[in-house]
């Protein structure tokens, strides 16, 4: 029973990070309608973010460690909109296969670019928030897992609040939901699309600082495994449904820390996507997505 | 109020729109009618912003409208009720009221509009909380000519308002933009294929035919035109 509890600690923490690049993921996809394979970059720019944050702010407190992750979403923030407005906005009326052909080239020139800006070598994090070792019940854990939950709940906390009780948030689904009948309405749909990337990348920027806390060594590729299986954690949830991300990632981290702490270990991302396979079989529309006709 | 001079549209090599010219005045219902093909869509959508011209020039309440970006197309009062209704499936009523009221800030004014369109259309107030996709074809028109008023609109674009409705429902729904056009004095341009229904109720008419305009004039005159007869009205 222990260590089922620990493991749904670990799992969920791991699982929370997912969540919040898959929430990128699908932000993008329900106003564009095509997977920003640049996203995962964009996440380990969050991380250097942090690296270079860290020893401007006061060492080893609380605040200090907000601090970082805010300016390594604010970066972020930035990146995602320049990303959209000089890669992706001058192709709005090509063909998806363009779009994602291009999002695919800027995924390279950002890990091209990190590995010339921040050099190709692995470099460790500094500990940004205070790291404690907890336990609790005979359970053990790092403080630094509770801070990855916590920050998560109030990333989403926050993002339910935008989507759902902002003007902001009405156009955004507006547009998700029909792009021409939302342009009826008075909505700028360039508006509209340049703050789902820029709320995207936030996140993805605060995912960034919280995967490096606790995988404390960072190189410019370190977003591609983890962009992949939060891409898939979308999936999962289904993709362009908020909530859906969200437990997607969840569910994606639990499945693979209890697969890594079985005696499959050494197969657990092959058994995780495995049931990922076997699930969209039954569910192609994934959790929480609704079927839809792609009209061709 | 909306003049359009000279109007050409084309999908790449393949001309919509050839140079068509019309006018609509203030207070009054014109249609466009025309069978598939003709360009009525297009027209619409070129007069929302949604497709640029290749030439051609349109003027509304005074100000040159071409080539402007649709969100300020409807900031200007210039307001379409698409074909198909394009109501958003998944929110409620309500939220797609609220996103018609989507350029306007004053709480107070957009409840009283909501108000009007609570009356106008019992129905949606009825079944204000529950989600568009869930609502029938009548109601999703209702809906959907709601949404656009919710924008305080000046001019009102219709397209194929009458569009898979039972012939009742068409009846009343009539009803209603008749009033909306004689109560609230706004100018309505009405596009259609049901060619009867629409010279019944529009004081002048355009008929559209690959691109161009082929015959218009009065709606009473144009209902006994032996050519619009034979060709729309069945005989």
């Amino acid at each position: 029973m222990t260590e089922f509890l620990q493991q749904l600690v670990n799992g969920l923490s791991l699982g929370a990070i997912y969540a919040l690049l898959a929430l990128g993921y699908t932000m993008v996809y329900g106003v564009l309608r095509f997977i920003n394979f640049a996203h995962s970059d964009v996440f380990m720019v969050g991380a250097f973010a942090g690296l270079y944050l860290a020893p401007l702010v006061p060492a080893d407190t609380i605040l200090g460690g907000v601090l970082v992750v805010l300016g390594a979403m604010l970066i972020c923030a930035v990146l995602g909109a320049l990303i959209e407005r000089f890669a992706y906005r001058p192709l709005r009326n090509a063909p998806t296969l363009n779009v994602l052909i291009t999002a695919i080239g800027v995924s390279c020139l950002l890990q091209a670019l990190g590995q010339l800006v921040f050099g190709a070598a692995p470099r460790a994090f500094p500990a940004v928030f205070p790291a404690r070792a907890l336990s609790a019940g005979g359970l053990d854990f790092s403080s630094n897992q509770v801070v990855v939950l916590l920050v998560a709940l109030v990333l989403a906390v926050a993002l339910r609040f935008i989507v759902f009780r902002t003007k902001m948030g009405a156009a955004l689904r507006a547009v998700s939901q029909n792009p021409r009948a939302a342009r009826l309405m008075g909505i700028n749909n360039d508006v509209v699309i340049r703050f789902a990337f820029v709320i995207g990348s936030a996140l993805a920027g605060a995912g960034g600082v919280l995967y490096a806390t606790n995988y404390p060594s960072i190189d410019p590729f370190m977003g591609v495994l983890p962009g992949l299986k939060a891409f898939i954690a979308a999936i999962l949830g289904g993709i362009g449904s908020i909530p859906g991300a969200a437990l997607g990632g969840l569910l994606l981290g639990l499945v693979e820390t209890f697969v890594g702490g079985s005696e499959y270990s050494t197969y657990k991302d092959a058994i995780a996507f495995a049931l990922l396979i076997l699930f969209l079989l039954f569910r192609p529309a994934g959790l929480l997505g609704k079927p839809r006709v792609e009209k061709v | 109020m909306l003049t359009v001079t000279d109007l050409h549209v084309s999908y790449g090599a393949i001309n919509a729109l050839s140079g068509i010219s019309f006018n609509v005045p203030a207070g009054a219902i014109v249609t466009l009618i025309g069978g598939n093909g003709a360009g009525k869509t297009t027209t619409l959508h070129t007069l929302s912003g949604l497709l640029r011209p290749t030439c051609g020039r349109i003027t509304f309440d005074g100000r040159d409208l071409t080539n402007v970006p649709p969100h300020d197309i409807v900031g200007r009062g210039l307001c379409q009720v698409p074909e198909g209704r394009l109501v958003f499936p998944e929110l409620t009523v309500l939220a797609n009221l609220d996103l018609g009221a989507y350029l306007r800030s004053d709480r107070a004014a957009i409840a009283a509009t909501r108000d009007h369109v609570f009356q106008l259309f019992p129905r949606l107030a009825e079944r204000r909380s529950q989600t568009a996709g869930t609502l029938s074809g009548g109601e999703q028109q209702m809906l959907a000519i709601g949404r656009a008023l919710m924008s305080a609109p000046k001019f009102l674009l219709l397209d194929e308002p009458s569009l898979g409705l039972a012939p009742k429902l068409i009846e009343s729904i009539f009803e209603r933009i008749v009033a909306i056009n004689r109560d609230e004095g706004i100018p309505i341009l009405l596009v259609e294929q049901n060619a009867r229904l629409a010279l019944a109720v529009s004081s002048y008419a355009y008929v559209l035919e690959s691109g161009r305009i082929a015959l218009h004039g009065p709606s009473a005159e144009l209902a006994d035109d032996p050519r619009l007869k034979a060709a729309y009205l069945g005989g």
